[in-house]
């Protein structure tokens, strides 16, 4: 009997580096986090080093709520990428955190006709390989 | 240092070819190049400056391109900022030439999209690798998909309608039906662009541009020269250019680099928004066009939707923009920024026919690349024959 093939993840996957593997190794407890300037205040997303508002390099990770609102969205019928062409229609957005910071991900766990710019989502973590676990949000329960 | 009226446009050649299977891209680049020299009266010992960039090219793929036309120019610039790039080439020439870096500047683009079966707007969401992509690419981001953020967003805060952005298809089908070299001549309506597919909500197949073959060349120099050439001066009076991005999370994303690109290159010109008689809006996607005019500062920002409607932007408009068709519906070859430029030169020599806009002095053109809705470039000319 032939083995069962095993179902590989073909999606783009991020390229983890000393610079970000705070931020994925956090998702992989699934926790979300943004980052803080500790001298100026500034937040920001996605993580880097230096704060892009005063060039500090001292960072505070501040864990978010997890919650935020469509911003604007999209339900994408048509992408011959690997992984993605499988998965039609899948919706990507802009969730807006109640942080302040806009991010790109994924809605799940709902139709395309049932989302509204501004209704209120939470995160959920897709673990998708045994390193990488991705933030999408759902519409919030 | 203003660089108004010091340069211009001396020459433009517009590649005819739409699907050129037989064609490499430098032979399309080499053969536009030819039409532009031609058109201006020059001739290839003439060219010491060369600017270029293309979606087909290596990273240094002007130098492999001066190579097959054996240049040796003094002056070489390889911006890349996407289909813009050639906007802002165009800028650079301007500055080199008056500065005195170089007198004639070809600026070349060609590509073979269509024949390579290149799925420019809906495929490859790997993107280059630079760390932005990495928060991007693992959600299936496509330019596409990039754009109808915009549109959404759009729609909700203005109540845009989708039959206004299709109205912006339907009149670039209508200009590229007065253009021999368009690639879809055939006249559609308001209806057969909201029945046609959805690829990405809330744009549609008729919202999104086409792919071609194809390819083109500017011949830039100074004015004085110019003048001696075999065509009427198209000058050059002020530029501008801008990148927006996700400004690290704390983007207003109606906000495009159009207006930062745009207000420069009106202050450098010195001219009004009512002294503009023909615009080259990069039309990507029918969005990009709606909120280009915003952020250029056409109307305000939510009145794109009624400032589209009504055949304004038709050739016989108040506002008449893209008369070859467009990427809509004429030609778009991976980028087109050069083909903005071409169009609005023809229309300041009146050389364009049925489609000339009447008493058409002066121009705008704006080249946008990449994505409105991730990262992206802006690019302004403004362009007189006076
Ligand atoms: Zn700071």
């Amino acid at each position: 009997m032939p083995e069962p093939k095993e179902k590989k993840y073909a999606k783009p996957l991020p390229h983890i580096d000393e610079e970000n593997r705070p931020w994925w190794e956090a998702l992989k407890r699934h926790e979300l986090y943004i980052q803080k300037c500790r001298d100026c205040g500034d937040l920001r997303y996605y993580p880097r080093a230096l704060c892009t508002n005063c060039l500090s390099s001292r960072t505070e990770w501040l864990r978010t709520s997890g919650h935020g609102k469509v911003y604007t969205f999209t339900a994408t019928y048509q992408n011959q990428a690997a992984g993605f062409r499988e998965s039609l229609p899948y919706i990507m957005a802009y969730v807006e955190l109640d942080e302040g910071l806009k991010m790109l991900t994924n809605l799940v766990e709902c139709r395309p006709e049932q989302v509204k710019i501004g209704m209120p989502v939470e995160v959920v973590y897709e673990d998708v390989t045994p390193e990488v676990t991705l933030a999408k949000f759902r519409p919030a329960r | 240092m203003s660089l108004s009226r010091k340069t211009a446009v001396a020459g433009v050649y517009e590649h005819p070819t739409r699907f050129a299977p037989d064609k490499s891209m430098f032979q399309i680049m080499a053969e536009s190049v030819r039409g532009a020299l031609d058109d201006a009266g020059l001739t290839i010992k003439d060219v010491d400056g060369l600017a270029t960039t293309g979606m087909g090219m290596g990273g240094m793929g002007i130098i492999s391109f001066a190579d097959y036309l054996n240049l040796t120019p003094n002056y070489v610039d390889s911006t890349a900022i996407g289909g813009s790039s050639f906007v802002a080439h165009t800028a650079h020439a301007a500055a080199a030439i008056a500065a005195g870096l170089c007198e004639v500047c070809v600026v070349v683009y060609g590509s073979t999209a269509a024949s390579q079966r290149f799925a420019i707007g809906t495929g490859g969401a790997g993107g280059s690798g630079d760390p932005p992509d990495q928060y991007d690419a693992p959600f299936g981001v496509t330019t596409v998909g990039a754009y109808a953020m915009i549109a959404q967003r759009h729609m909700h805060d203005y109540g845009t309608t989708p039959e206004q952005l299709a109205e912006i298809a339907v009149t670039m089908r209508l200009h590229a039906s007065m253009n021999p070299v368009a690639k879809y001549r055939d006249r559609i309506t308001v209806e057969d662009v909201l029945a046609s597919r959805v690829i990405s909500s809330p744009l549609h197949l008729l919202d999104c541009c086409i792919i071609s073959d194809g390819g083109g060349a500017l011949v830039i120099t100074s004015a004085e020269r110019a003048k001696n050439l075999k065509k009427k001066p198209v000058y050059i009076l002020g530029v501008g250019e801008a990148v927006r991005h996700a400004a690290r999370g704390q983007r207003d994303y109606l906000d495009i680099a159009a207006a930062q690109s745009g207000k420069l290159a009106f202050e450098r010109a010195g001219v009004a928004h009512k002294d503009i008689d023909m615009a080259m809006i990069y039309d990507s996607f029918t969005i990009t066009v709606l909120t280009t005019l915003e952020n250029l500062g056409f109307c305000k920002r939510g009145e794109g939707g009624a400032f589209v409607s009504g055949g304004r932007l038709r050739y016989d408009g108040a506002f008449p923009i893209n008369t070859d068709g467009g990427g809509l519906s004429s030609n778009h070859p991976g980028m087109r920024g050069i083909f903005l430029v071409i169009e609005a030169a023809k229309q300041l020599r009146g050389e364009c026919g049925p489609r000339q806009v009447k008493n058409c002095k002066t121009a705008l053109v704006h080249g946008t690349g990449g994505a409105l809705g991730t990262r992206h470039s802006g690019a302004t000319l403004i362009l007189s024959n006076q």
